[in-house]
């Protein structure tokens, strides 16, 4: 199959016109809204309290496969203080999870460590843990398997016996249906002129928010539910409780899902985890409210991480450097049960088939159950696993096929027009600006190549900046009342997790409507209040969000200019008469009312209303708010309110069948560069320095960019120095701070954040989404620098200090 | 059996009846409500619990409450002026986006609130020697840094 150049640029141009000039678009706006936070006013989940409320906790697993015995909880329910004590006997039989393979409470048989076994609620939160350590649970260890490759074997222990509906399960393997092809693999191989073969791991990796997870559950006297969440997705969570609790025989009771101030999210609030259901069923037993919030030892070992992955990975190209097929097949370790991260393929699928021009791919991925801990989602989603298989094999390939890996990137580069294989339809996309920026700062034609312990890398990215369509709707809603006083009440559908949305959005409406950024108050994570949101994941807010606001925000406009024209001669006419009554010598003026006969003829800029014609006029310019304002008080039947409110779901396409389609409105690109130093003696990495140049589209707020950039590489080096959830026979053993290494102050080097601007058409502005995209290439970067450095891959995350030394003594030195 | 201890909490002379098992943090947040403090993990390994006793920032979730008395304790709540006016520190971090989820943000301004205390002009090694023990996900550090740095530039004037 030939590489296709479906779209032209002028039908890419058409997408969208020239921005005019932005009078809040591109500006470093500080974080205002949030001044709580540096006060120490802001209300987490910790401070969240309600009357009366009570403390859950869980009783966890002491196995990763056994059979529970007998389970006795008379101690901790004679505890004075405890109010209630839960186990799967006392609490309806029912599943929940993405495939439905888990119940709350785990009654016949635990799965892994962090099975929930019991759960209490006290009056304080030690008395609760108290009565956790009085119940007395036996078990009798069954097999276990945890690994994922012996797990495949048709005689390894089975994790799950049955199925979610009961019928009888043979193998450990997943039936999910991940699989990408396109073109003819086998045949390209055949034809290339170099191909290279490697296999690259990546290993769990603890989402480490700050905050640690928690949420207060409360029915009111109708049995309707309060549930306050650190969710990211408000109607997801309320959609997964309202069946569960449909399925324990409450039917259709109202649930209100709140956020308070969340501390972190980066994925591990995508799914409704089963401490929140416990919380649930805890507050429905005593009739209080309850909250559960975890320590930080159960945030490590009771959370599900970034999923590990496996990957075999083949590439080719021929002899000017062009990939001619890649073919990768993963293996992604399950855990024992299934959240999101079973899903992160769908997002792997999209380096694999579209990073870089590659026209024969195949993308396999099998999920496996082991007794090992469960995983879900972080920053990437999927993303940093693939890219790092696909960027170190990159590199090796540059290396046999004689290029430098720069300029093969650059052969290969994605370019506007592009439809990929998995169908997806690149609009803008400047990664050769990227790839460019990247080379020029990190020095690279100057340091490449020296091989005396000092090396530089590279690696690109491409993520979904769109949006993602992997619901039917991938839609955001949005409210903006403008009050009296020319304040806009802004109500959002969906969350925000401290990345500055509140900030963003503002910007954004107040470019949309004439106001200031000042006069918006955003209200997020409401589910009772906010129309529907697919989730704040995705990298999706600023694009989808934006985009809804930017419509909003024009009818807004719209509306008010239409109330300019009703009443501006009005107001103006009556304080001509009131100057006249003061003083009779007053001449009025004679004015030119078809200055603003119509609302085309007006524009609203900074709050102030005025005819473009005249923008300084002295009488008609007015301040918005007084017309907002006349429009709420004119008489019997004929007041107006200025709201407007937009549900925008954007032109997008669900992945089909072969799992191919547009599933985003636009992609982001980016390439990191890394300089590195390796000690063959200790075999410690150390970063010189580090580049990450992202595509943004256009930066609504240049400072906040640069803090999701920074953020991100610093979770990336990480991802490739230091970080991973030590699972011993499927226990956690490294759950806590000391052990489990992410970056400090005192991890410092050079970090620069390149910020390539590019408008898309599409986004609200010009801006695509950047939650994600700067952690995706930074641990290929580092492995691609450390080749350079010493002449050894490492392909198996983290690259720790004992993994290079022992590379290095293999290759002999 | 509570002990009753007697100390200045953000300027103010106070007292309490505390368990001396509990630690300040516990008093700060469960007493006096004060809980711009958090327990990002309860064993001294983050720093989100950072207040100022007598001038040193310290990790409230180790400290044994008893040991407060008769001393000086600042907490995020006493930083900005009575009027409401922020700190130059506080101010520079919503400038600078030195605070995105904020879970870090106020035991990180302690940290460097009780450096420029001691220290008006702080190289950028003091700084991240400050805050070392102050873990931060969100962010990677670097706006923290330039904001501490503005915040010394800006209290120089
Ligand atoms: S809560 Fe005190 S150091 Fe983490
Ligand atoms: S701002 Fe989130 S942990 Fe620092």
């Amino acid at each position: 199959m030939a590489y296709k150049d479906t779209m032209s640029a002028e039908a890419i141009s058409a997408l969208g016109g020239a921005v005019e000039e932005l009078l809040h678009i591109g500006k470093g706006a500080p974080r205002t809204a949030e001044i709580d936070k540096v006060t120490g006013k802001a209300v987490y989940i910790d401070e969240y309290q309600r009357p009366g409320m009570l403390h859950g906790k869980i009783l966890y697993s002491k196995h990763a496969h056994a059979r529970i015995s007998s389970i006795n909880t008379d101690k901790a329910k004679a505890l004075p203080g405890v109010r209630a004590v839960l186990t799967g006997y006392d609490v309806p039989d029912v599943r929940v999870g993405f495939l439905g393979d888990q119940t709350l409470l785990k009654r016949d048989v635990v799965r892994q460590y962090r099975d929930e076994v019991a759960a209490v609620a006290a009056i304080t939160p030690e008395i609760a843990e108290e009565a956790c350590r009085l119940i007395e649970v036996e078990y009798e260890p069954l097999p276990a398997v945890f690994d994922p490759l012996e797990a495949m074997k048709p005689d390894a222990p089975l994790v799950h016996e049955v199925d979610a509906r009961g019928r009888p399960l043979r193998s450990n393997i997943l039936p999910l249906p991940w699989k990408l092809t396109a073109g003819d693999v086998e045949k390209a191989k055949a034809e290339s002129a170099y191909v290279v073969k490697d296999e690259a791991s990546t290993t769990w990796i603890n989402q480490c928010c700050m905050g640690t997870s928690g949420c207060v559950a409360e029915f009111d006297s109708n049995n309707n539910l309060t549930f306050v969440s650190l969710t990211n997705v408000v109607f997801g969570a309320k959609g997964r409780i309202a069946s569960y609790l449909d399925n324990i025989g409450l039917k259709r009771k109202r649930i209100r899902v709140l956020n308070p101030v969340v501390g972190g999210s980066f994925g591990t609030k995508l799914d409704t985890d089963i401490y929140e259901f416990i919380c649930i069923q805890l507050a429905l037993q005593t009739r209080k409210p309850v909250k559960l919030q975890f320590s930080r030892d159960e945030e490590f070992f009771a959370l599900p991480p970034r999923q590990a992955a496996r990957f075999t990975i083949e590439q080719g190209c021929d002899k000017d450097g062009h990939l001619t097929f890649r073919k990768c097949e993963a293996i992604l370790d399950n855990g024992a049960y299934t959240s999101w991260g079973a899903t992160t393929p769908s997002v792997m699928m999209l380096p694999m088939s579209s990073m870089y021009r590659v026209p024969n791919v195949l993308f396999q991925a099998t999920c496996v159950y082991t007794n090992n801990i469960y995983s879900q989602a972080m920053r990437g989603y999927g993303n940093p696993q693939a890219a790092f298989a696909l960027e170190t094999s990159m590199d090796h390939l540059a290396e046999v096929a004689g290029f430098d890996p720069a300029d093969f990137r650059m052969i290969n580069r994605n370019q506007p027009g592009d439809v990929t294989p998995m169908e997806c339809k690149i609009t803008t996309c400047p990664l050769d600006r990227c790839i460019t920026a990247v080379r020029e700062k990190i020095d690279w034609d100057q340091k490449r190549g020296k091989g005396n312990g000092r090396g530089v890398g590279m690696a690109s990215l491409i993520h979904v900046a769109g949006g993602a369509r992997i619901y039917m709707s991938d839609g955001t809603g949005i409210r903006i009342k403008v009050t009296e006083n020319g304040e806009l009440d802004v109500i959002s559908g969906s969350t925000d997790q401290g990345q500055g949305s509140p900030t963003v959005m503002a910007q954004i409406i107040a470019e949309a409507t004439g106001f200031m950024p000042e006069d918006v108050n955003m209200i997020f994570g409401d589910s009772a209040l906010g129309l529907w949101d697919a989730g704040t994941h995705a990298s999706r807010h600023t694009f989808v969000a934006g985009n809804a606001a930017v419509r909003a925000g024009a009818q807004v406009k719209q509306q008010i200019l239409e109330l300019a024209v009703q009443y501006i001669p009005k107001l103006v006419k009556s304080a001509l008469k009131k100057q006249k009554r003061k003083n009779p010598d007053f001449v009025e003026p004679e004015l030119d009312y078809s200055l603003i006969d119509s609302p085309e003829k007006m524009d609203i800029k900074n709050r102030f209303i005025f005819p473009k014609a005249e923008p300084d006029h002295p009488y008609f310019r007015m301040e918005a708010r007084d017309v907002v304002r006349r429009g709420l008080h004119v008489g019997t039947g004929e007041s107006k309110h200025v709201v407007a409110e937009v549900f925008w779901d954007p032109p997008t396409q669900m992945l089909n069948a072969e799992m191919k389609g547009n599933y985003s409105c636009t992609y982001a690109f980016g390439a990191a560069g890394v300089e590195v130093e390796v000690d063959k003696e200790t075999g410690e990495v150390k970063i010189l320095n580090l580049v990450s140049a992202h595509d943004v589209g256009r930066a609504v707020n240049p400072i906040l960019v640069k803090g999701q950039v920074y953020g991100a590489a610093y979770q990336g080096v990480g991802m490739g120095l230091s970080e991973r959830v030590q699972v011993v026979e499927g226990k956690v053993v490294n759950g806590n701070f000391r052990d489990y290494k992410i970056l400090t102050a005192k991890d410092t080097f050079p970090v620069e954040a390149v910020i390539v601007e590019d408008p898309d058409p599409a986004g609200p502005y010009g801006a695509k989404g950047i939650g994600e995209p700067g952690l995706v290439p930074t641990a290929p970067a580092i492995a691609n620098a450390v080749y350079d450095a010493v002449g050894v891959r490492i392909l198996d995350l983290p690259i720790t200090p004992e993994k290079v030394l022992a590379a290095l003594k293999a290759k002999g030195e | 059996m509570k002990q009753e201890i007697q100390f200045v909490l953000n300027g103010e002379q106070v007292f309490a009846d505390v368990d001396p098992q509990w630690t300040l943090l516990y008093l700060l947040r469960n007493v006096f409500g004060y809980t711009g403090a958090k327990k990002g993990c309860g064993v001294g390994e983050c720093g989100a619990c950072t207040v100022i006793v007598d001038g040193e920032a310290t990790n409230s979730c180790l400290y044994p409450v008893l040991e407060v008395e008769g001393r000086h304790v600042t907490t995020i709540e006493g930083v900005a002026a009575p009027d409401g006016t922020l700190h130059p520190i506080q101010q520079a971090f919503i400038e600078n986006n030195g605070v995105q989820c904020g879970y870090c943000t106020a035991g990180m301004i302690m940290s460097a609130k009780a450096l420029l205390d001691q220290k008006p002009d702080p190289t950028e090694e003091e700084i991240r020697t400050a805050i070392a023990g102050n873990i931060c996900r969100c962010t990677g550090y670097v706006q923290i840094v330039e904001s501490i740095q503005m915040a010394a530039a800006r209290m120089k004037q």
